[in-house]
């Protein structure tokens, strides 16, 4: 599949027409203001586009995962590569773009969220040029880390996203940013590393003879890494089952735990998410926590089959431990922001709890559930944004009765808020059931515990309607005014997919089928 | 004995003038290092260079150096001429910068 | 007729409520009076067509049972294609409920046009009516699990809807609430058990898991998970149909308007459960029987010793619909499926009336109340009630009937069902050994008759309890009295057969026949066949007991409410821990609240303390540990490092200040060095 404009791959435009849109940001006067949002705008929206381009020309039988010949919109160049060192052969990391089942979804939405953000940040005011110049940058970094397969690139747009974030938090972030982004940083931070020395250990350990010249190259693709014929013979992650491919796993599962976050991990994520503005927090919870699960499945998986096998009881007790503790301490929250924090907690711990399962249907749960978890979280956080920003409060108790004095912003919230729910009808249901499914199936009881995770998710989501908008209203906000409709463009969009995907989530399901189970196929040769 | 040495005495050759340029040497030394006075320290370093000069002339007559001694002589004496000159304007200035010509309080360069 | 056709009407009955949601929940305020009208005629049409595809199933298709489904999710897997199906099937029961249901949410429509009248969200709560009686039909229709979780969900959210439909009052939403958490615990059961059953046969579809078990497949080969599946499925209606020990949340859901306690909390959702069973049951053990018999049972007699206690006329009536529903899941527990089913219809009936007639009770107290300016006066506190049988007369006579209806007095209709259970529980217990049940039953069926009768007595006989404060009561208008006549037309036993003393020869037996068991034979609860001859040999025995026991409460209730001969006080105290249990509903509501609410908030503070504390503190105390050692190793730098740098550079200071000494500045003591000097070196080397 090949789709070029301007003799340029569409993965290549949709990674890094941000950075022309920053570059342009940039060097736009401070002083025009609406001039630098309506850039970004533009951007994202241009993204949108080629997003929409890319699902309407994805093939959805083309298998993807290890096969580089089922990859789609590919695009591969030898970026640096060092000739023949004598006792290591040649070093090759190349610019390796693709996407399968896996990714496209991700890719979907990462634009998405990416513009919705755009919309919910036109009132920052304070050093706007900066903060969408970051935010573009950090737009790239999310895109380039969904489409890479080189390990290489892949760790370089991870590291990417790192510093605007931790930028966008820190300046532009509540009273206690510095505290959270500092927070922020060292704890992904912490994971990077990690994940920088199985990068290292693997690039030593894989090698590959090059059909033309026949010489050993190393390399970071990530395909020839999944290739258990490429690894050398003695090295470090050579073998199957060893011990040493076991700590590799586990370092970079601690990596990507830390972005799902997994419990216990997560404590970085509640703070970040206080203190980040609205868009931020949009972004942070609809995009940046998918990273960590989409690693896992890009990463880990394939390339460790064997130690995912092993662990993969862990993974779904961490997953349950996740979504029951999760929904506790959402209960236990009296900050709106916070409690959708934890109950992302919970709601990442049903995709780690799906992928665990190792099994078709449960994998296909949790990366439905990724893509689903971005939208109702964004819209959730767009929610508490809506209220913070006519207010400036977000405390559970500070509201009341928000029903009779914003109907069609507690219409849009009730949706939000039911979709985390799990109701039938909306997006999470779907989900959820194929999570819980494949877990079933593997881990009976893990999964019958992680089921009260609904009960209790039910009743905190209940409690927050009931405190924020149910009941009588402070008289202090009486007047306020119902959604804009700049804020009703930001939604729609997000809403729309959730009553959509919960009622026929058939065709999304479809895109990422094949792929999905050519991994949970690979996994099982692989592991046992 | 003392025959021998008014013997001696009495037919200067070499050594005499080796010994009356040692005294002059010497006395010039003593000036230089334990006049207060710049002046007479200057008057001191007159006394080394002509106790040197004296040298230079004894040696030139006694020895096969003929005239190459004298020629230095007088290097020595204009040079010396030139040098009282300067050491004098030095010594203005001095005069003028501390109010003195006692070199004991002229100690700036102590430690 | 075409079968397909079935299918496709049904589909337009399903349709039309739905479309009537949403067109009132976009438009509805801008329509001409809010729309009620838009929703009433569509659920009037939905009732009319399912009026005629029950008849027409009845008359030209009675036996067969008609399916049709789509693809909703294929996914590849593995082992190939596994598709989930979306689909409707009509068959007896299913059409029986169709009307039902259409029926009942049509009579409430009419009935809340006069009782909603100038509610501040009237097209609001019309929109939820229909998007309750699309899910409600949703339920009846489904041929799968799955489907039916989804509807089952989708009612629950209705309810909570129409529960805080007067949200602005914190204990309505409190029992929103309280209703959709309770109700999910019990649909986390039936969750799992929809996994059991979906990981072992790979489908939802009601007939495929039927097959597959007849065929000796059983999830993860063992009887244990099979009856564990079913007990499990039941959770789910244990949620719904408020049973023991989930059934806290029913009498609380009386704070929403009157109407939607009849619909929902009386006749039809709560009635969900016991569809559910009845569709799932030839899958359930003879364990699993067992167990839900004996819920039902324990249901039953909890909640009709509760409503002979309470004061509210709503919470009575709430009792009493748990207590009822206990007897149809009891009824369906012991295997006397038709009569347990049909009691669900009657019930829908003569319940649905009693709840609106209540309502119309309310409604005129209301006004009445709101003439005098009194806003204190409980207006469903039967106390404050007594005498409107005067002011009321429609109302009064509906009430009586129905109270005759659920009393199990002959020509009733309730009598027809309650006396077949009876008769179905006697047999089970004389065949079985469990003669707990049939006590059980009898007992319940007699304290029905007494609280029944004993609110009926109060509210409308003897004197106002308040003359001037009931001065203003009135009879409720036309909209409202009109569907109370025609429920209590359906309360007679004409409707559902023509022998008053004997349901079996019915349309209802003979549309309902209790499916084959399915499981393996050693689970096998008591053959169909051995059951209805147990049945037919007890059943004037039961008739006999059941006529005595509802007229001894009758009687009792008069006694002690109208002829004054027994005190009530005196009554009450002498029963002792017995009354105040009762009257405290058993305390559960407390216990619950001590031990979930308050338990689990409690639970969550610490858990949340743990988190920041703990886990976060590990987090900040690596920091701290960080700080720590950078604080070491600052001081190893300051103090060490840093000193030993300071000491060659000290060394050379003092060095040179020691030597600096020799600097006096003065000329000639350099001199004196310098020939000091020479002469040395003159000594050493010449």
């Amino acid at each position: 599949m090949e789709l070029q404009l301007l003799g340029i791959g569409i993965l290549t435009w949709i990674v890094f027409i941000p950075i022309v849109g920053m570059i342009i940001v940039l060097l736009i006067p401070d002083s025009r203001q609406d001039a630098i949002r309506w850039t970004a705008l533009a951007v994202t929206g241009m993204q949108l586009m080629l997003a929409g381009l890319i699902l309407r020309n994805f093939d959805r039988s083309m298998l993807g995962i290890n096969e580089s010949g089922s990859f789609q919109f590919v695009e591969h160049f030898n970026w640096i590569t060092v000739d023949a060192l004598p006792w290591i052969g040649k070093v090759e990391i190349t610019y390796f773009l693709g996407i399968d089942g896996l990714s496209v979804l991700m890719v979907i939405l990462t634009a998405l969220i990416s513009f919705v953000g755009v919309i919910s940040s036109w009132k920052i005011g304070k050093m706007v040029k900066g903060y969408f110049a970051l935010y573009l940058l950090l737009v790239t970094g999310m895109m380039g880390v969904f489409v890479s397969l080189d390990f290489f690139l892949f760790f370089i747009f991870w590291e990417i996203i790192l510093l605007p974030m931790y930028f966008l938090i820190g300046i532009w972030g509540g009273p206690r940013r510095e505290y959270a982004a500092i927070k922020f940083f060292l704890y992904t931070f912490i994971g990077s590393i990690l994940m920088m020395l199985v990068m290292i250990a693997l690039y030593f350990s894989i090698a590959y003879t090059d059909p033309v010249t026949g010489e050993l190259v190393h390399t970071f693709n990530l395909l020839h890494m999944m290739n258990p014929d490429n690894l050398v013979e003695g090295s470090i992650l050579a073998g199957i089952n060893t011990t040493w491919r076991y700590i590799a796993w586990i370092a970079l599962f601690v990596n990507f735990a830390i972005k799902i976050p997994l419990f216990p991990f997560h404590t970085w994520l509640p703070d970040a998410h206080v203190e980040a503005p609205t868009a931020i927090s949009v972004i942070l919870a609809g995009v940046l926590l998918k990273l960590g699960a989409y690693g896992l499945l890009r990463i880990s998986f394939p390339i460790f089959p064997d130690a995912t096998v092993y662990f993969a009881y862990m993974m779904a007790v961490l997953g349950m431990i996740s979504i029951i503790y999760g929904a506790f301490c959402a209960m236990a929250q009296t900050d709106f922001k916070k409690l959708i924090a934890y109950s992302s907690v919970s709601h990442m711990g049903i995709v780690v709890l799906g992928i665990a399962s190792l099994t078709t249907q449960g994998m296909v749960g949790g990366v439905f559930q990724m893509f689903n978890h971005g939208i109702i979280t964004a819209v959730l956080f767009l929610v508490v944004g809506v209220l913070y920003d006519r207010t400036h409060k977000r405390g559970l108790t500070d509201f009341g009765g928000m029903a009779t004095v914003m109907p069609r912003y507690t219409g849009v919230a009730i949706i939000g808020m039911f979709a985390a729910l799990g109701l039938p009808g909306l997006n999470g249901f779907v989900s959820e059931l194929f999570s819980f499914l494949g877990a079933f199936s593997a881990f009976r009881w893990i999964a019958i515990i992680s089921v009260t995770g609904i009960i209790i998710t039910a009743a905190y989501i209940l409690w927050t309607v009931q405190r924020v908008f149910l009941g009588k209203s402070p008289e202090q906000y009486k007047n306020l005014p119902d959604l804009s409709a700049r804020e009703m463009v930001s939604f729609a969009p997000l809403i729309m997919l959730i009553i959509m995907l919960g009622i026929y989530p058939g065709p999304t399901i479809k895109l990422m089928n094949a792929s999905v189970s050519h991994l949970v196929d690979l996994i099982n040769i692989g592991g046992f | 004995m003392e025959n021998q040495f008014i013997y001696w005495l009495a037919n200067p050759g070499l050594n005499h003038f080796l010994m009356v340029s040692a005294l002059l040497f010497a006395l010039g030394l003593m000036a230089v290092i334990t006049r207060r006075n710049v002046i007479m320290v200057l008057m001191g370093v007159e006394l080394i260079l002509n106790s040197a000069n004296l040298n230079f002339v004894a040696f030139s007559h006694y020895t096969s150096l003929s005239l190459e001694g004298h020629m230095i002589a007088l290097f020595v004496i204009i040079i010396a001429s030139a040098e009282a000159a300067v050491a004098l304007a030095i010594i203005l200035n001095i005069y003028n910068r501390f109010r003195t010509i006692n070199v004991d309080e002229i100690s700036n360069l102590k430690g | 007729m075409e079968l397909q056709l079935y299918i496709q009407l049904a589909l337009i009955t399903l349709a039309l409520p739905f479309a009537g949601f949403l067109i009132l929940i976009f438009t509805g305020k801008r329509l001409p009076r809010n729309g009620d009208w838009l929703a009433t005629g569509l659920i009037s049409l939905a009732f009319l067509l399912s009026l005629f595809i029950l008849i027409a199933k009845l008359v030209w298709h009675h036996n067969e049972t008609i399916t049709s489904s789509l693809n909703w999710i294929t996914l590849n897997d593995l082992m190939g294609p596994s598709s989930i199906e979306f689909g409707i099937t009509v068959d007896n029961l299913s059409a029986i409920l169709l009307v039902v249901v259409t029926m009942i949410s049509m009579l409430v429509h009419f009935f809340s046009i006069g009782y909603m009248k100038g509610d501040i969200r009237y097209s609001r709560y019309f929109a939820c009516l229909g998007l309750f009686s699309f899910s409600m039909l949703g339920i009846v229709l489904t041929n799968n699990l799955l489907l039916m979780y989804i509807f089952w969900e989708l009612v629950g959210i209705s309810s909570y809807l129409l529960i805080g439909h007067w949200y602005e009052k914190k204990t309505a939403t409190n029992a929103a609430s309280k209703a959709f958490v309770v109700n999910r615990v019990g649909d986390a059961g039936m969750f799992v058990g929809i996994m059991i059953l979906f990981t072992s046969f790979s489908t939802f579809t009601f007939e495929t898991i039927f097959d597959a078990i007849s065929n000796g497949e059983l999830p993860f080969e063992s009887t244990g998970w099979l009856t564990a599946a079913g007990i499990l499925i039941f959770c789910g209606a244990i949620g719904k149909s408020a049973q023991f020990p989930l059934h806290v949340w029913l009498p609380d859901a009386m704070e929403g308007p009157t109407p939607v306690s009849a619909l929902i909390h009386a006749a039809t959702m709560v009635a969900a459960g016991v569809y559910l069973v009845a569709r799932v049951f030839p899958l359930l053990t003879a364990d699993a029987l067992l167990v839900i018999a004996y819920i039902g049972a324990v249901t039953s007699v909890i909640a009709a010793t509760i409503a002979a206690t309470q004061m509210d006329i709503k919470k009575v009536l709430a009792y009493s619909t748990i207590s009822q529903l206990g007897f149809m899941i009891m009824a369906l527990g012991v295997g006397a499926y038709a009569a347990g089913f049909m009691h669900l219809v009657t019930h829908a009936a003569f319940k649905a009336g009693l709840f609106l007639a209540a309502g119309s009770i309310i409604f005129a107290m209301h006004k009445a109340l709101h003439k005098t300016n009194d806003h204190h006066t409980d207006a469903q506190d039967i106390r404050n009630m007594g005498g409107l049988k005067r002011k009321m007369p429609v109302t009064y006579w509906t009430f009586l009937i129905f109270t005759l209806a659920i009393s199990g007095i002959p020509f009733t209709s309730g009598f027809l069902s309650k006396d077949e259970i009876l008769a179905g529980t006697l047999a089970f217990g004389i065949m079985s050994g469990h003669y707990l049940l049939p006590v059980a039953a009898f007992l319940v069926a007699g304290l029905t008759a007494f609280y029944m009768f004993r609110a009926l007595i109060l509210t409308f006989h003897g004197e106002h309890a308040n003359a001037t404060r009931l001065e203003g009561v009135e009879e409720s208008p036309k909209v409202m009295i009109i569907p109370l006549i025609i429920l209590a037309s359906l309360s007679v036993y004409i409707f559902y057969s023509f022998n008053p003393f004997g349901a079996a020869s019915g349309w209802i037996f003979q549309a309902i026949e209790r499916p084959l068991s399915i499981v393996p034979v050693a689970m096998q609860p008591i053959s169909n066949l051995l059951f209805h001859n147990v049945v037919s040999m007890v059943h004037s025995i039961a008739m006999g007991l059941s006529i005595l026991f509802a007229f001894s409460g009758i009687i009792f209730a008069l006694l002690v409410y109208k002829w004054k001969k027994i005190d009530a006080d005196r009554l009450a105290n002498s029963m002792g821990m017995l009354y105040k249990g009762a009257f405290h509903k058993w305390y559960f509501d407390k216990v619950y609240y001590k031990v979930f609410v308050d338990g689990i908030l409690g639970f969550v503070k610490g858990l949340h303390k743990f988190d920041d504390k703990v886990i976060d503190g590990f987090v900040n105390s690596t920091a701290g540990v960080a700080i720590h050692l950078s604080n070491i190793s600052k001081w190893i730098d300051e103090h060490i490092v840093n000193e030993l740098v300071t000491l060659t550079a000290w060394i050379a200071g003092y060095a040179g200040e020691q030597l600096g000494r020799l600097q006096t500045g003065k000329v000639q003591t350099y001199l004196a060095f310098m020939v000091f000097g020479f002469i040395v070196l003159f000594i050493l080397f010449i």
